[in-house]
C-alpha cells in the first residue's frame, strides 16, 4: 500500500526531471537556432560571387567583397596549423605515452592554464614577442597567436585518444619485437588517428572564429595577402570592423562575412563529426 | 640450443610487492612446458619476465638472470627488442591491430620491425605463418578483410600467426585459450602440438586437463601464504607431476582440493 504510494511519488518526481530535462534543452538550443537563423537571413542577401572573390570596395561605392579576408584567414589557419599542430601532437604523445609522473603532472597542468588564457591576453602576447621585435604587424604574428590558442586543446585531445588505445595492443606490437617509437608512430596514433584529427578540426574551428589575437598581431588590410610578414585581412577582423561601422552596405557585409565564417565552421564540425563516425565503424 | 631458457633465482616486483621470487627452472628447447598453479601465484609475472614484457609495467623490478642462446637478457647490454623478437607472446584476451587487415596483422612484425623484404618473400611469410596456425584454409580468400572481423578463436590463431611470422625460438602463450570455446580451444591444442617440432612453448594454464594434455614439462608455482610471492614448489616432465607429484600441495592442487 505504502509501496504503491512511494511508487506514484517517484514516477512523479522521475517524469518532472525528465520534463526539466527536455526545457533546458531547449532553451539552451534557441540562442543557437535564433543566430542561424537570424545570420542565414540577413546575410544571405549580401553574399554573392562577388562578395566571396573581391576586394573592398572604398566607403561610398557599393559592390566589393571580402576575398582578402577569406584568403587571410585561411592562410591565418594555415600558419597555425604548420606551427602549432606538431607541437600540440608531440606534446600529446610525450603526456600519454611517456608517462614521467611528475612532468606529465606539470605540463597537464600548465596546458589547461593555457586553454583557459583570455585570447586577447594571448594577442598582447605575440605581440609583445613578434610584433614589437618585427616592428609591424604581420601575419606571421596572427597565424602564431592562433597556434598558442589551439595547442592546449591539440595536446590535451591528443592525449586523450591515445590514451584510449588499449595497453593490450602496446603490448602486442612491443611483444613481437617492434622497437617503442614504431610501436607509438604505427600502431598508437595510427589507431587513434580519426579521434586525433577531429579533435584537430574543432581545434581549428575554433581559432577560425577568434577575433581577439588578430587585432594586435595581424591586424587587417584592405588589400590581399602579400606575404607572411605583412598585415593581412582576416574575417573576424574584417567582420568587427565592419559591424561597429556607421554604413548601411558595410553591415550588410558584415552579415554576408559572418555567415561565410559560420559556414566555414560548420563545415569544420560537422565534417570531423562525419569522418571520426566513419572512422569508429570501420575500427569496430 | 637456441630455443631453451634458463632462469637463475629470477624474482619480479611490482613497486613494494613481491610477486615471484627465487624461480630456477630450466626450459627444454623444442618441447611445450606448462606453468600451472591457483590464481595470483605470479605464474603469468613469471612468464613476462621470460621475454621482458614484465617491465613495461610502471614500478615493476626483476632480479636474477634469465639465460637464452647464451646470455643474460637483463644484462645491460642486451636490447629487451631483440629478446622480443627472439622470444615471442600470445596473450590472454586476442589483440589483433584492429586497423589492420588479415594479412597485415600476420606481417605486423615484419613490417614495423625493420626487416626489408620484398612484395613476394612478405606473402610467403604470411601464408606459412597462417598455415602454421591453422588458420589459412578459413581466411584464404579474405586476407584483406580487418582482423577483428574474425571470431574470438579465429582472432586468437591471427595472434599466433602473427607471433610467428617474425620467426621466434620461442613462444610464450599467457593462458591462450581462457576467452575460447571447447572447439577453438581443440584447434590451438592441435596447433601447439604442430609447433613443437621447431618452436619451445611456454604455456601458462588455469586449465589442468590442458596442461596434461599439452605438455611435455609442468611447473608448479604457489604462493604459500597470503602476501608471500609466488615460488616453483615441483617442475618436471608432465607424466611425473601429474602421477606422482613429490610434493604434498602439489598432489592437492592437481587433484583438484584447492586453487
Amino acid at each position: 500500500m505504502n509501496n504503491g504510494f512511494n511508487r506514484r511519488r517517484r514516477n512523479a518526481i522521475s517524469g518532472l526531471a525528465y520534463l526539466l530535462c527536455v526545457l533546458a534543452t531547449i532553451i539552451a538550443l534557441i540562442p543557437l537556432m535564433l543566430i542561424l537563423f537570424y545570420v542565414i537571413s540577413q546575410g544571405a542577401p549580401a553574399l554573392n560571387l562577388d562578395f566571396l572573390t573581391q576586394l573592398p570596395k572604398p566607403v561610398g561605392e557599393t559592390g566589393g567583397g571580402m576575398g582578402n579576408a577569406i584568403v587571410g584567414s585561411l592562410m591565418l589557419i594555415g600558419i597555425a596549423a604548420v606551427v602549432g599542430l606538431p607541437l600540440g601532437v608531440l606534446a600529446g604523445t610525450y603526456l600519454a605515452e611517456f608517462r614521467s609522473p611528475r612532468l606529465s603532472w606539470t605540463v597537464r597542468l600548465l596546458a589547461d592554464i593555457l586553454s583557459g588564457v583570455p585570447s586577447i591576453i594571448i594577442g598582447v602576447f605575440v605581440y609583445t614577442l613578434l610584433v614589437l621585435t618585427m616592428k609591424h604587424f604581420s601575419a606571421l604574428a596572427g597565424g602564431v597567436a592562433l597556434a598558442i590558442l589551439m595547442l592546449p586543446t591539440v595536446a590535451r585531445t591528443t592525449e586523450e585518444m591515445l590514451r584510449m588505445v588499449p595497453d593490450t595492443l602496446r603490448e602486442a606490437s612491443l611483444a613481437l619485437g617492434i622497437p617503442r617509437w614504431r610501436t607509438i608512430v604505427s600502431i598508437i596514433i595510427k589507431t587513434a588517428g580519426g579521434g586525433i584529427i577531429t579533435g584537430i578540426m574543432l581545434a581549428l574551428a575554433r581559432i577560425a572564429g577568434e577575433t581577439a589575437p588578430l587585432l594586435f598581431t595581424a591586424l587587417s588590410s584592405r588589400t590581399w595577402p602579400t606575404g607572411l610578414d605583412k598585415p593581412v585581412a582576416s574575417l573576424p577582423v574584417q567582420i568587427y570592423t565592419y559591424a561597429i561601422s556607421p554604413y548601411e552596405d558595410w553591415h550588410q557585409q558584415a552579415w554576408a562575412g559572418s555567415l561565410v565564417l559560420v559556414i566555414m565552421v560548420l563545415l569544420l564540425s560537422v565534417g570531423s563529426k562525419l569522418y571520426f563516425g566513419r572512422k569508429m565503424r570501420s575500427v569496430r | 640450443m637456441a630455443g631453451s631458457i634458463t632462469t637463475n633465482n629470477l624474482s619480479a616486483t611490482f613497486g613494494e610487492v613481491r610477486a615471484i621470487e627465487g624461480i630456477s627452472i630450466e626450459i627444454i628447447a623444442n618441447k611445450v612446458t606448462a606453468l600451472i598453479g591457483p590464481s595470483g601465484c605470479g605464474k603469468s609475472t613469471f612468464l613476462r619476465c621470460l621475454n621482458r614484457m614484465h617491465e613495461l609495467v610502471p614500478g615493476a623490478g626483476t632480479t636474477g638472470e634469465v639465460i637464452w642462446d647464451g646470455r643474460n637478457i637483463y644484462a645491460p647490454d642486451v636490447d629487451a627488442t631483440d629478446v622480443r623478437r627472439g622470444i615471442g607472446m600470445v596473450f590472454q584476451k586476442p589483440n589483433p591491430f584492429p586497423l589492420m587487415s588479415i594479412a597485415d596483422n600476420v606481417s605486423a612484425g615484419l613490417r614495423l620491425a625493420g626487416s626489408k623484404r620484398n612484395k613476394s618473400a612478405m606473402e610467403e611469410a604470411v601464408e606459412r605463418s597462417l598455415r602454421l596456425a591453422a588458420l589459412w584454409d578459413e581466411v584464404k580468400n579474405k586476407l584483406h578483410k580487418p582482423g577483428g572481423s574474425l571470431s574470438g578463436g579465429q582472432q586468437q590463431r591471427l595472434c599466433i600467426a602473427r607471433a610467428l611470422a617474425v620467426e621466434p625460438d620461442v613462444i610464450l602463450m599467457d593462458e591462450p585459450c581462457s576467452a575460447l570455446d571447447p572447439a577453438s580451444t581443440q584447434k590451438i591444442e592441435d596447433t601447439m602440438d604442430k609447433l613443437k617440432d621447431n618452436y619451445t612453448i611456454v604455456i601458462v594454464t588455469h586449465n589442468m586437463q590442458q596442461a596434461g594434455r599439452v605438455s611435455d614439462f609442468t611447473g608448479f608455482l604457489l604462493t604459500q601464504e597470503s602476501g608471500e610471492p609466488g615460488r616453483l614448489i615441483e617442475y618436471g616432465p608432465t607424466s611425473k607431476i601429474f602421477t606422482m607429484p613429490d610434493h604434498k600441495e602439489t598432489e592437492n592442487y592437481i587433484t583438484g582440493r584447492f586453487g
